[in-house]
C-alpha cells in the first residue's frame, strides 16, 4: 500500500470550514527552515488509509499469540470501560491533589494489592514500563549503598539467561555488570554465584521463574548468598504470571521488584501503547523511593515527599490510565480469580509443552512454569531447518510466531507463552499446526524457508533492514 | 572450516596475529558463522587500553549482540573503521577483517594453534 506522504495532494483537505471571516494577522516569528510537510488528505483518505494500516497489523483480538516472556494475554473489555470513566479522563494532572481524591484512591488500592500479591512493602507507580522500572529500582539500590557510605559496592550480578534489558538497566544505573552462567538446568550455579559476591556486590537481577521457564528451586538460597555479601536482590517481574497470589517475590528474599502492569495485569501490551512498570520495595528502601509517593492516613489517600527521595523518574503520576485498567483486572478477578488465572497458565504451557515434546526437543525437559523453550538445533543441522522457518510458518496458521533465538543460552530458541486467556482449542490448533509444520520440514525443507506466503509482507530481508535503516521519508526538495 | 596455520586462536573464538609486540585481533570463520550475518561492529578508540581475557568490541547480528574478548593487555595502536560501515566483511572475509592492532603486549590468554583450535571447534558442534 502507498504511504501517506505518497497520498497527499496539494490543497486536498476536509472542505466542511466555512470561510474565514476575521482579518488575517501574520504572526512575527522566524521562518521554518524547512517546508513543514503535513500530508494533505480528504477525511475519505485519511479514513481508509488508516483502515488500511490497521489490516496490516495483527493483535492478540486477530487470534493466539504465544509470545514468551511477554505475557500478551487478552485484555478484558471492562478494563477499557472503566478507563474511559470521564471522572478519569477529564482530570488534569496539574489539579490540586484534593480536587482528585478518588484518582489518589484508585492509586493507593492498586499500590496495596500489588504490594500483598509481591510481598513487598512500599510502591511506587510512576515507571512508564518494565525497563524504566528496572533503572529505577537500581536506583534505589545505589541510593540504598551511598546512603550507607557503603561505595564500593559497584557491581550487579546478572545470569546469563537474562532479559537483555537487565544488563541495560545496570549499565545505565552506572554499575559494573558480573554475567554469571547458568546450570545445566538453566538455574543460578549457586557456587558460581558464591565465588562472585563480595564487598563489591551492590545487588543480584534476577527473573524467577527464569527466562526458561523454571522456578528457581534454590531461590531462598540464592537470595540469601548475596544478602550475606551485603548486597540485594532485585527482582524482575516479567515472569510473574506464573506465580501472582501463589508465591510472593518479598518472601522469597527479594528487597526490589518492578513488575509489568502490561503483561501480567492485562493491560495493553506492545505496538508502543503506554505501559506502567510500578517497583515495589521493603520498608528499608521506602525513604528513597520516587515522589510523590500516594500513602494511607486512616481510609484517606494523600501524597507524601519521601524523606530521601531519588527525586521523580516520570513527569506526575505515571500513565495513570493504565493503573485504572491494572486495578480493574485485580478487582474483577479477586482473591480466587489471581491465583486462579496462575495455575491455569501454567497447565496451558505445560499442556503444549507435553504435546510437542515428542517431535520438538525441550531445552529443558522437565515440568515448566508458565513459558517453556524449544531447541531447533538438531534440525538445523540435520535438515537445514530453523527456528527462524517454524516461526515463520506459524504465521500461515493464522498465529503469530512465539519469541525466537532468545534466551540466548539456547541456540535455535522458540518460547512459547500461551497464557491462561486461551482455551484448550485454540492451544490444540496451536499444536496441531506446529506438529504440521514439522512434517513439512521433513518432507518439504524448501516450502518452509519461503513461508509465510499468507502475509501482507513476506520474508523481510533483516540484514538489509539492519544494515541501511531507513526511518523517514524523504521529500523531493 | 579455514582456520589459518599462521594464526594463533582463543577458545572465545577470535585469531590473533603477532609482528613483534604488536598483535592484530578478529574473529574466526567459525565465530562469524555462528553469529549469523553482521549488522554492526562496535570497536574501542586508538590508545583505549584492553585486557587479555576482556571484552574490547561487541558485534550484533540479527540476532543477538555479542562481545568481542581480548587476548591480549595492551593499547589499542589502529581500528579497522571500514568495518564501521561495512560489518560485513567480518561474515565475507574473517582473517582480513582485522578488528585492532594493539601494541605494547604485556599479557595474553592462552593460545591454540590452527589444528588444537579445529579440535576444539570439532568438540563444540559435537556438543549441538
Amino acid at each position: 500500500m502507498k504511504l501517506i506522504f505518497e497520498e497527499s495532494r496539494p490543497g486536498r483537505k476536509l472542505g466542511l470550514l466555512p470561510e474565514c471571516d476575521v482579518e488575517k494577522y501574520e504572526i512575527k516569528a522566524p521562518k521554518r527552515a524547512l517546508k513543514l510537510h503535513l500530508p494533505e488528505m480528504s477525511e475519505t483518505g485519511i479514513s481508509r488509509h488508516y483502515t488500511q494500516l490497521a489490516k496490516q497489523t495483527r493483535g492478540v483480538n486477530d487470534g493466539f499469540y504465544p509470545l514468551g516472556s511477554c505475557t500478551m494475554k487478552y485484555n478484558p473489555k471492562i478494563n477499557e470501560d472503566m478507563a474511559s470513566l470521564p471522572g478519569f479522563t477529564g482530570l488534569h494532572p496539574l489539579q490540586p491533589a484534593d480536587t482528585a481524591k478518588g484518582a489518589l484512591s484508585l492509586m493507593l488500592g492498586l499500590k496495596e494489592s500489588l504490594c500483598e500479591i509481591t510481598g513487598m512493602d512500599d510502591m511506587t507507580l510512576q515507571p512508564a514500563a518494565g525497563a524504566h522500572g528496572e533503572f529505577t529500582g537500581l536506583l534505589l539500590i545505589k541510593a540504598y549503598h551511598t546512603d550507607r557510605k557503603d561505595l564500593a559496592r559497584t557491581k550487579i550480578i546478572v545470569p546469563d539467561s537474562a532479559h537483555g534489558t537487565n544488563p541495560a538497566s545496570a549499565h545505565m544505573a552506572g554499575f559494573e555488570i558480573v554475567n554469571i552462567k547458568s546450570n545445566e538446568e538453566g538455574c543460578i550455579d549457586l557456587d558460581t554465584l558464591r565465588s562472585v559476591c563480595g564487598p563489591d556486590t551492590a545487588g543480584l537481577m534476577l527473573t524467577n521463574p527464569n527466562t526458561v521457564g523454571i522456578f528457581d528451586p534454590n531461590i531462598k538460597e540464592i537470595t540469601d548468598i548475596v544478602h550475606a555479601a551485603g548486597g540485594l536482590c532485585y527482582y524482575d517481574g516479567a515472569n510473574l504470571n506464573a506465580i501472582t497470589g501463589i508465591a510472593r517475590p518479598g518472601d522469597m528474599g527479594f528487597d526490589v521488584i518492578h513488575l509489568n502492569l502490561h503483561k501480567t495485569f492485562s493491560t495493553p501490551h506492545g505496538g508502543g501503547g503506554p505501559g506502567a512498570g510500578p517497583v515495589g520495595c521493603k520498608s528499608f528502601l521506602k525513604k528513597f523511593l520516587p515522589w510523590p509517593v500516594v500513602e494511607r492516613q486512616d481510609s484517606e489517600a494523600f501524597l507524601s515527599m519521601p524523606e530521601k527521595s531519588i527525586g521523580t523518574v516520570r513527569s506526575f503520576f505515571g500513565n495513570f490510565l493504565v493503573m485504572v485498567k491494572a486495578y480493574t483486572y485485580i478487582l474483577s478477578l479477586g482473591k480466587e480469580g489471581i491465583p486462579e488465572a496462575s495455575t491455569n497458565a501454567v497447565l496451558n504451557a505445560n499442556y503444549m509443552r507435553v504435546k510437542l515434546k515428542d517431535k520438538y526437543k525441550m531445552a529443558f525437559d522437565h515440568t515448566c512454569m508458565h513459558e517453556f523453550v524449544m531447541t531447533l538445533e538438531h534440525e538445523k543441522h540435520s535438515l537445514g531447518i530453523t527456528a527462524m522457518d517454524i516461526a515463520k510458518g506459524l504465521i500461515d496458521f493464522g498465529i503469530h510466531p512465539p519469541t525466537m533465538y532468545f534466551p540466548l543460552i539456547v541456540h535455535e530458541a522458540l518460547m512459547i507463552e500461551p497464557t491462561e486467556t486461551e482455551s484448550k482449542e485454540t492451544l490444540d490448533d496451536c499444536i496441531d499446526a506446529f506438529l504440521k509444520l514439522y512434517e513439512t520440514a521433513l518432507e518439504n525443507g524448501e516450502k518452509l524457508h519461503g513461508a509465510p506466503y499468507t502475509s501482507p509482507i513476506g520474508r523481510p530481508d533483516e540484514v538489509l533492514a539492519a544494515r541501511s535503516l531507513k526511518l523517514k521519508y524523504e521529500f523531493e526538495a | 572450516m579455514n582456520f589459518p596455520a599462521e594464526l594463533k586462536y582463543t577458545k572465545s573464538h577470535e585469531w590473533i596475529a603477532f609482528d613483534g609486540d604488536t598483535a592484530c585481533i578478529g574473529i574466526t570463520d567459525y565465530a562469524q558463522e555462528e553469529l549469523g550475518d553482521l549488522v554492526f561492529a562496535n570497536l574501542p578508540q586508538a590508545g583505549d587500553e584492553v585486557f587479555a581475557g576482556e571484552a574490547f568490541a561487541d558485534v550484533e547480528s540479527v540476532k543477538a549482540v555479542s562481545d568481542i574478548y581480548s587476548p591480549v593487555t595492551g593499547t589499542v595502536l589502529e581500528i579497522n573503521e571500514e568495518l564501521l560501515d561495512h560489518p560485513e566483511l567480518i561474515n565475507e572475509a574473517p582473517y582480513d577483517a582485522w578488528f585492532v592492532k594493539v601494541e605494547g603486549v604485556s599479557a595474553q590468554e592462552d593460545l591454540l594453534d590452527a589444528d588444537e583450535y579445529a579440535a576444539f571447534v570439532e568438540e563444540e558442534k559435537a556438543k549441538e
